[in-house]
């Protein structure tokens, strides 16, 4: 048995919501595996659903080779879940958070407390180990919240969005984690609305929306599906970007989309052809371009072709 | 880096274990944040003061003898009051995620209920222990001593056990911990006022006086004054532990058949 998840037509609603809306996973033992999504796509409902948090109202799951609905505890006893919301006690100190998860997955006091020692080290936490975590940044808090998952190592690890709402650094940070864990055998499944996290940590992605599948792949698979390349473009002056956009759709046809902000215009490309031809349309009609360039699609690329919105406007909302 | 574990798992506590475990971070809680005991027994030990010295001379004759009867039903008062701590517990760990590790854990599923209502009775104790010792220093004297009072709190505790289930329920339906507080008081205050707490019923009107003599906590108010002071009726400790037995029949199975049910 090498799949760690097999889902088939999984279905769960809340009331007339159908959250996630039949969808079908096969995930390999000891990969990493990115659920991408905009909020509200359906990828906490679905990982909800797999660590067995929630009870599945159509299709079935198998997690290590457990049926969700049928042999929860099971389930349980193999894997451990980082939720979207540092789960830690904010009473208590660091310390004693990591102690209370330790004893119970059973470890006596004396070896819980050398556990939890151990990983406050581990996880560069140790000089706040007796502070209480309300004092935590929010790095520090995602940090032992993960701690708390390895206390005992699972087969399979449920991440969700380990990094929204992290400083730069502290992602890095969280980042370096999750390799080191997936290095070790462990299976990961995360989900993020960073479409940068899933290129990088992920080597296989699932791109969700309306709790749908509506892409799966490698990134590379999915970037290849869009075109062989991508035209960013930037614009000295917003006003021009209407013009700018009808000039690219003369040259390029319907690939052309806004960028991240009012001054940036996106093209589909198959290879480099038209390029030329683009810039010099732009230049006799005298739009100045500030920057261009031409690359590999990204993830916002990918995204923005599969489901007409960009993901990086709900990003910036998240952070802001 | 000894980020993973490197010894074997060991097998998922036991549900003895697990209860232990999340009773001490009930106290851990405790320790940490004793503010939160504080504010539910500063209006009880507020009123013992009050009603004692303002109105105590002319309900009782003399402050020495109204500090007799009202003591055991400020323990009373006060350990009822608390209860509402279990609701608000657990609706702030289900609102901060902390139930998801909780439930994702292979332990016992009720453990975080037991272990919380375990965290309890050590919180009834020390508020208890505050109480008596204030009362104490006002003048009162248990006649069935050290025993009759212990035996007296056990009664509460009991009792207050069973009204834990009720914010249990209201703990898991309201969105924010201030709703389950705000929620609770409803049911509290006429819980409480409506008894014999405070006064003898005798000069109350009719209908007020059959609400009282129905109302639960007056009979554990008179059984703890018994127990405190040696003359116990045990037809009021047998009311107690009756209502205690129906509260808990009708709000447990339903608080743990919600708790079981996902959110």
């Amino acid at each position: 048995m090498t799949l760690a998840i097999e889902t088939s037509a999984l279905v769960k609603h809340f009331g007339d919501t159908k959250a996630v809306d039949g969808i079908d996973l096969q995930i390999q033992r000891g990969s990493v595996y990115g659920l991408l999504g905009p909020n509200g796509a359906g990828k906490t409902t679905t990982i909800r659903v797999l660590s067995t948090l929630l009870r599945p109202d159509g299709g079935t799951a198998l997690v290590l080779g457990h049926d969700v609905a049928r042999e929860p505890a099971k389930v349980r006893e193999r894997v451990c879940l980082t939720g979207q919301f540092a789960s830690v006690d904010e009473d208590l100190t660091g310390h004693e958070n990591l102690v209370l998860v330790a004893r119970l997955f059973g470890y006596g006091w004396k070896p819980a407390r050398a556990r939890a020692d151990e990983l406050l080290e581990a996880f560069d936490l140790g000089e706040a180990a007796a502070k209480q975590v309300r004092t935590y940044s929010g790095g520090m808090r995602r940090k032992l919240d993960i701690a708390a998952s390895l206390v005992v190592t699972p087969e399979l690890l449920f991440l969700d969005e380990p990094t929204t709402g992290l400083d730069p650094r502290s992602r890095n940070q969280v980042w370096d984690i999750v390799r080191s864990i997936a290095a070790s055998g462990t299976t990961v499944l995360l989900t993020t609305q960073y479409l940068e996290e899933a290129d990088r940590l992920a080597g296989r992605l699932a791109v969700i929306d309306h709790g749908r599948l509506i892409a799966e792949g490698t990134s590379r698979e999915l970037k290849r599906s869009v075109g062989s390349n991508t035209l960013h473009l930037r614009l000295d002056d917003a006003a021009r970007l209407a013009d700018a956009q009808r000039i690219l759709e003369q040259v390029f046809g319907a690939g052309v989309h806004n960028g991240s902000d009012a001054h940036t215009l996106t093209a589909r490309v198959d290879g480099d052809g038209g390029v030329h031809e683009a810039l010099a349309a732009l230049q006799s009609a005298g739009v100045s371009v500030a920057e261009l360039t031409l690359g590999q699609p990204s993830l916002d690329d990918v995204f923005f072709a599969l489901t007409g919105t960009t993901g990086e406007h709900e990003t910036e909302e998240t952070l802001a | 880096m000894s980020m993973l574990a490197t010894s074997p798992r060991p097998r998922a506590a036991s549900p003895w274990a697990a209860t232990i475990t999340l009773g001490w971070r009930a106290m851990l809680k405790i320790k940490h944040v004793p503010f939160q005991l504080f504010d539910v027994t500063a209006f009880p030990l507020m009123m013992t003061l009050m009603f004692t010295y303002l109105f105590g001379g002319a309900l009782a004759g003399s402050v020495k003898q109204y500090v007799q009867y009202l003591i055991p039903g400020i323990v009373v008062q006060t350990i009822v009051f608390i209860t509402v701590y279990t609701g608000v517990g657990l609706n702030s760990d289900i609102s901060k995620g902390l139930f998801d590790r909780f439930r994702s854990v292979p332990i016992w599923q009720p453990a975080p209920i037991f272990g919380a209502l375990l965290g309890d009775v050590f919180r009834y104790s020390l508020a208890a222990t505050m109480v008596i010792t204030l009362g104490i220093i006002m003048g009162f004297r248990p006649a069935a001593g050290f025993v009759g009072v212990v035996l007296a709190v056990a009664l509460i505790i009991v009792f207050a056990m069973s009204l834990s289930w009720m914010w249990i329920i209201v703990g898991m339906l309201v969105k924010s911990p201030e709703s389950v507080m705000t929620s609770s008081f409803l049911l509290l205050f006429p819980l409480t006022m409506a008894s014999n707490i405070f006064v003898d019923p005798k000069t109350m009107p009719r209908l007020l006086q059959v609400l009282v003599s129905v109302n639960p906590v007056s009979h554990l108010a008179t059984a703890s004054r018994g127990l405190m002071h040696g003359d116990v009726a045990m037809s009021d400790v047998l009311y107690v532990l009756v209502a205690t037995a129906v509260i808990t029949a009708v709000f447990a199975p339903i608080a743990m058949r919600m708790y079981h049910r996902e959110r």
